[in-house]
């Protein structure tokens, strides 16, 4: 089973829900396929049909980020495809396996899947232009350089010549593919840099199945999985009397640390998981709490012998000499990802002992390789199915405990497919959180105000020892003192040290991972602005030197904000900037907050600039999506509690919603040169710009997130 | 048996009274694109019509279901889409998409109320959730199928 986008059915949108709209291009409509003639693999990205239409494969996960979209532009623009011809299918990581990692990496976070791999896919796409025309040329028996391809058609233009890519594709792939391509001066892009209408989404709005829970097979089960609440507890035993008896129920399956029921339908698979009864060694890890972690933290900040993240000048003695030394702590909870759809993993162990496995999954090669570790066999005995994800935000990345699972139930059925599918309440209470954290920051100004010292300590977690330790250096997490060790700012002596204090709570990448600091590091700024009595745009532009791109779209989004324009009574404006995940990013909010203290955000404007822009409306979207994922920010918490979750569902841990969804404004400033991601750096401005603004509007800082009830609430 | 009528088709299925039309639609219809998000009513990725009113099929029995017409995700707009599909399409308003057949189902229901709906109509009927943040496509697309976005401000605000 292979999910290939089908957009044929859709022909062109229809015009009559308004028109006049500012996407180009209508959704491709490709020609009936023709029948019996195979298609061509023109190399390892570009596949023809004779009837020409084009397939383009994608080696990055499709999350909502648009990056199906993005990559199938960058490679249909090299290849001179017609673009109303092109669909893509996701690449077979098994056949990436065999083919020696032919398509790259397959790995899809940290805003990666353009920027990292543009490079290697528009070669691919003009390499494949290159054998299309040069089969042509030699059909003609005419010097490649006089021909031309254009919308999937090649001519000649002296005999006037013409011929399509389905015509000539066979015997382009049997030639030997040009060594040196040249790529196309993005000033020149006509597919990409448009855009173009996403080629995923008509199956999204008929609910075709497209995501990791729609899998069905023949004689395929299901299966509910309950998991120790206490992290790392482990099974003791298992009273199974009543789960067995009820309806379709087929098996109990119980492991180390998770118990699972497998049946005919999910929903009777889940209530079964209810009715055992599970006795949990819950080991030492019972006794943690917030509180404890809390306690962990401030240890951590007490420590003498921290590591140092950054060290320039001589922070205590500008400190000392200081006029005036500003001194705040921040903090804030764990945070689940809460993708809508909750892990899910199809697995099937066939009887010659070869896994395949169907999975939301934002890193193909790593769902294969926990897959194959899991099964016991060679990656070669492996295919993973890439699903639609619904939502990523670095949950289906490096953890892929919900594959090892699916698999590991999967064993006890052998020769069945299973699809497992966490309960909403496993997915909240079995996350790897965004890092809890506190920080405290102390500055030092001179009698104009000017910051001459600045030092942060820094305890969070490190997520890099949970799941990549290999990656830390000298004790430093990158992701944990990001923003605060990397400052643009130019202040003379600054000094970064950093606790790691783990804790029993499993972390991981949340969209923008290290987000925390720039939201500390923002407010933090604003607060020196206050102290210094001036004006925080103007205060931040003072520390950035003339050139600096975080310069640019600081006073881009000044600039269309109206910033220092009169708004209405009762609103007002935040600033924040922050550069990351290879892009630059500034923010301005405007908000208001009535005498009950309730918060409104009115509107944000986020300024860019990811260097080249290859679907504008995507990035639109991202930063949409962005404010959306961070105003939860506001009054998300997971919190401990002997040993475990709190939470369990959308109505104690709650997801925004569209009457607190700002108007949000987005200003494209590429600057060209350099590829810099869109899926996160959105993110980073959005909550210290409101928070700055929650000062302006109230006079009062919030240092601690979610916000305390009533915390807002006029005095 | 219980007899249930999903998108004008008449179907008989073997299952228990108090289970929940989410899973009958899904497991034993195969109608994979009504979707499960909290099982608690609070996200709408689960919402179809019965008898034309937006419902959480997470907590709807598939006994009560008896007699009455529902629709799903598979059955809006056919033959064809339906004005809300194709303004979805439109204004790009998926991202993930997870969320997108119950929020539809939910905009066509307040459009069949409300043609003409305002935005504090949006608001007050558009409470599913969505992950991702396609909230301001949800309210523009919305406003589109109604025929309340002129060209010009279609062509502003995208
Ligand atoms: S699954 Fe029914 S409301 Fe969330
Ligand atoms: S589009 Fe992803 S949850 Fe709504």
């Amino acid at each position: 089973m292979t999910i290939a986008i089908d957009r044929r059915q859709f022909l062109k949108a229809s015009a009559a829900v308004g028109g006049g709209l500012a996407l180009e291009f209508s959704l491709p409509v490709a020609a009936a396929p023709a029948k019996g003639l195979p298609p061509t693999e023109v190399n390892a990205w570009v596949v023809i049909h004779p009837d020409d239409r084009v397939v383009i494969r994608i080696a990055r996960s499709e999350m909502g980020q648009g990056t199906l979209t993005a990559l199938a532009q960058l490679v249909a623009e090299e290849l001179d495809a017609d673009w109303m011809k092109v669909t893509t299918e996701f690449a077979s990581p098994n056949e990436h396996i065999r083919r020696k990692r032919i398509w790259g990496s397959m790995s899809t976070g940290g805003s990666q899947g353009v920027r990292s791999s543009q490079d290697y896919v528009r070669k691919g796409g003009a390499t494949a232009r290159e054998m299309l025309v040069a089969a042509a040329a030699a059909q003609w028996k005419v010097p490649a350089a006089e021909c031309k391809a254009e919308k999937g058609v090649i001519t000649h233009g002296a005999s006037r010549r013409r011929v399509r890519y389905g015509q000539v594709a066979a015997a382009a792939a049997k030639l030997e593919p040009p060594k040196d391509v040249k790529l196309r001066d993005p000033k020149d892009w006509k597919i990409a840099g448009k855009p173009v209408r996403r080629l995923d989404i008509p199956d999204k709005v008929v609910g075709k199945p497209v995501f990791g829970v729609d899998v069905d097979l023949p004689g395929m089960l299901h299966a509910s999985i309950f998991q120790s609440p206490v992290f790392g507890g482990k099974v003791k035993s298992v009273d199974a009397a009543a789960a067995e008896k009820m309806r379709g129920v087929k098996k109990i399956v119980r492991e180390a640390d998770f118990v699972a029921v497998v049946a005919d339908n999910w929903w009777r698979a889940n209530q079964a998981v209810k009715a055992l009864k599970v006795e949990w060694d819950e080991g030492a890890n019972g006794k943690f709490s917030d509180e404890t972690i809390l306690a962990m933290f401030r240890e951590g900040l007490a420590d003498p012998r921290l590591p140092e993240a950054k060290k320039v000048g001589d922070a205590a003695t500008a400190m000392a000499g200081a006029a005036k030394v500003i001194e705040a702590e921040y903090a804030s909870p764990y945070l689940n990802h809460a993708t809508m759809e909750p892990m899910t993993c199809t697995a099937w162990i066939k009887p010659d002992g070869f896994v395949e496995v169907w999975t939301s999954t934002q890193n193909a090669e790593a769902s294969m390789a926990a897959a194959a570790e899991t099964a016991g066999v060679p990656l070669e005995k492996v295919e993973v199915h890439k699903m639609m994800l619904g939502g990523g935000f670095g949950r289906r990345g490096a953890p892929q405990d919900y594959v090892k699972q699916g698999v590991l139930i999967a064993k006890q059925v052998p020769g069945v497919p299973v699809k497992m599918m966490w309960s909403r309440e496993e997915d909240m209470r079995h996350g790897y959180y965004r890092p809890a954290s506190l920080v405290r920051m102390k500055a030092g100004l001179d009698a104009q105000g000017n910051c001459v010292a600045f030092e942060a300590k820094i305890a969070c977690p490190s997520i890099l020892a949970l799941l990549r330790p290999e990656a830390i250096q000298k004790g430093i997490d990158f992701s944990a003192v990001r923003t605060l060790n990397d400052m643009p700012y130019t202040i003379a002596n600054q000094k970064v040290d950093y606790a790691m204090r783990n804790g029993h709570v499993p972390v991981g990448f949340w969209r923008a991972p290290g987000l925390q600091n720039a939201v500390y590091r923002e407010c933090f700024i604003d607060e020196l602005a206050q102290a210094a009595g001036k004006d925080p745009l103007e205060y931040r532009l003072a520390m950035l030197k003339p050139g600096d791109k975080n310069r640019l779209v600081l006073e881009a989004a000044a600039k269309h904000a109206g910033w220092g324009t009169p708004l209405p009574a009762g609103v007002f404006r935040g600033i924040a900037m922050s550069d990351g995940f290879g892009s630059f990013t500034a923010g301005v909010a405007e908000v208001s907050v009535n005498p009950a203290g309730e918060l409104k955000i009115h509107r944000f404007v986020m300024a860019i600039d990811s260097g080249h822009v290859v679907n504008p409306d995507t990035c639109a979207a991202q930063a949409e999506g962005n404010a959306a994922y961070c105003i939860g920010m506001l009054y998300q918490a997971n919190t401990v509690k002997e040993g475990r979750m709190v939470e369990g569902n959308f109505d104690t841990f709650q997801i925004p919603g569209m009457t607190e969804m700002p108007k949000v404004e987005t200003v494209l400033v590429p600057t060209g040169g350099f590829w810099g991601g869109h899926g996160e750096p959105g993110a980073l401005s959005f909550m210290p710009a409101v928070l700055n603004a929650v000062h302006a509007a109230t006079g009062k800082r919030v240092r601690t997130l979610p916000l305390k009830p009533g915390e807002l609430k006029k005095a | 048996m219980i007899k249930l009528t999903v998108n004008g088709r008449v179907h008989n299925v073997d299952v228990e009274p108090d289970m929940p039309l989410l899973w009958v639609l899904r497991d034993q219809l195969k109608l994979m694109g009504t979707k499960y998000g909290c099982g608690i009513a609070q996200c709408g990725a689960c919402t179809v019509h019965v008898d034309g009113e937006p419902v959480t099929s997470c907590r709807a029995k598939v006994g009560d279901m008896v007699g009455r017409k529902i629709l799903t995700i598979e059955g809006l707009g056919k033959p064809g889409l339906h004005r809300i599909q194709k303004a979805w399409i439109e204004h790009e308003v998926p991202q993930c998409g997870y969320c997108q057949s119950g929020m539809m189902m939910a905009a066509v229901a307040l459009l069949a109320k409300k043609p003409k709906p305002t935005d504090a109509d949006i608001d007050e009927a558009m409470t599913n959730l969505c992950r991702c943040g396609s909230y301001p496509r949800v309210r523009k697309a919305i406003h589109a199928a109604a025929g309340q976005l002129s060209s010009a401000t279609a062509a502003k605000k995208a």
